[in-house]
């Protein structure tokens, strides 16, 4: 690789979005129509470098403006199943081929998590079809999984790229991923790294040897809260939906639903997606619903302060009532879905607390409906 | 702070027999599950596991089983309601629209 074959190559529009006719919808599942296609002229690819194998893309080890607005949108859930970028061989610096292979997934924000941790690095970055999720729930899914690598590492001819017969992949690959079937097929030696792309460095500088901190998933504060917007956008349509049944009810006589109303639901949302999630371990109890149920209670009692309970209450004690039944169940079911976004509850655990859970909060839910009604009537 | 989530759960089962000692489910878990003693893998904190399935994908003697799947409670309702096998419909957080 000598400076020569380095090429600027001619700047191709940003992005082709292929839809074929017949596509409906934007379902990840056949999102094999719709497809961001990043080219050459992307803001991050910048230029060629041409190998054995043919000229591979050589990307910035820096995040620009438009990488992070990227990143935001994720966060906010805007068309999230279209940010995704072509799969198969890039590099960052100026590998050889004796440069180590880093194996990720395509989804276009866990390519920028990885290539910013490269900074003065010479490697290879093997880009898996994960159709545009990241890489712990497309090994889940099996699409970061042993047969996409195996053909990816020929498709690319990995082989003739590198000497060696190394790769690394991130730990959180490893739950879509046999090592040992991979090395049989490929001849290429599976390496679990670090679970954050941040320890790559010194994971590589380690000899591939990743200590006990550098395996183990964290699911800090910081972890949490980006995950909140997404939540709180997601709950938008059925808060909505809600509005306008209340809205509905307002018009034909049947409910007199005002302000309190609106303020008590608009707050339980926010505390079953974002205040539950961010401060999850600091809540008592195991199961997400309980966590949720308990706050939800705790802003129950908070509207029934703020509208002069108990000395003097600005509505009935079945309205107060029907708050504390339905309020910290709609908390405890929003919390109940952060458990999607968690990085430690399984399947059987899950499963257990929708049993537990589920049934009392459609009963507290629905005893609760019927009393705000009945309250309404007495009115 | 340490999370925890419910105990006595998880469907992790080691072959005493079968393990080797090689020590690669102890390097895929992601949450520190096993210790190596005296050469055989050992299932410290059970309550840990979170059921991805890559200790026993990776375990080259089949000594470890385990039934992977999404611990999300809007994939399961979803597999529950279409009577299909739970599966995570988007990048890891819940109602994306994605799938559903």
């Amino acid at each position: 690789m000598t400076e020569d074959s380095f090429k600027k190559t001619d700047s191709i529009p940003l992005k082709v979005r292929l839809k074929a006719p017949e596509s409906s919808g934007s379902c990840c599942c056949q999102s094999d129509k719709i497809l961001m296609k990043y080219s050459p002229g992307a803001s991050w690819v910048t230029g060629s470098l041409s190998t054995a194998a043919g000229p591979v893309q050589k990307v910035s080890v820096k995040l620009q403006p438009s990488d992070i607005w990227g990143s935001v949108r994720m966060r906010f859930g805007f068309d999230r199943d279209n940010y995704r970028i072509e799969p198969g061989i890039y590099c960052v610096g100026e590998p050889d081929s004796s440069s180590p292979v880093l194996v990720t997934a395509n989804y276009k924000m866990t390519f920028d998590s990885l290539r910013m941790e490269l900074d003065g690095l010479n490697a290879w970055i093997l880009v898996l079809d994960t159709k545009g999720i990241n890489v712990w729930c497309a090994a889940g899914k099996g699409t970061f999984g042993t047969n996409e690598l195996i053909d990816r590492i020929s498709k690319v001819k990995l082989a003739t790229i590198v000497t060696h017969r190394d790769i690394i992949l991130p730990q959180l690959g490893a739950s879509g991923v046999s090592a040992y079937t991979v090395t049989r097929q490929t001849g290429f030696r599976v390496n679990y790294g670090p679970v954050r792309a941040a320890d790559l460095k010194e994971y590589i500088r380690n000899g591939m040897k990743a200590d006990a901190g550098m395996r183990e998933v964290r699911f800090n504060i910081l972890d949490r809260l980006v995950l909140t917007p997404n939540e709180l956008v997601s709950s938008v349509k059925p808060f909505l939906i809600i509005l306008g049944i209340l809205f509905l009810l307002n018009m034909t006589g049947i409910g007199h639903f005002g302000t309190v109303d609106l303020y008590a639901l608009a707050g339980t949302i926010f505390i079953g997606t974002v205040l539950t999630p961010v401060l999850l371990p600091f809540i008592p109890g195991r199961a997400f619903s309980f966590k949720g149920w308990l706050m939800g209670m705790l802003w129950s009692a908070g509207v029934l302060l703020m509208n002069g309970f108990p000395q003097a209450p600005a509505f009935g004690w079945l309205t107060a009532a029907a708050y504390m039944l339905v309020l910290p169940a709609v908390s405890a079911y929003l919390a109940l879905n952060f458990t999607g976004c968690s990085t430690y509850t399984s399947f059987s655990g899950v499963k257990r607390e929708m049993e537990l859970s589920l049934p009392p909060i459609l009963i507290s839910a629905a005893i609760g409906v019927v009393l705000l009604f009945t309250g309404m009537l007495l009115k | 702070m340490k999370h925890k989530y419910l105990r006595n759960v998880a469907t992790l089962e080691l072959d005493f027999e079968k393990c080797t000692g090689c020590g690669k489910c102890s390097e895929v878990c992601p949450h520190g599950v096993f210790s190596i003693v005296e050469h055989k893998a050992v299932i410290g904190n059970k309550d840990a596991c979170m059921e991805c399935g890559a200790c026993s994908l990776n375990c080259p003697f089949s000594a470890l089983s385990v039934k992977p799947g999404v611990g999300c409670a809007a994939a399961i309702i979803k597999g529950m309601l279409t009577g299909t096998e739970p599966e995570c419909g988007c990048s890891g957080s819940s109602g994306s629209g994605c799938c559903s």
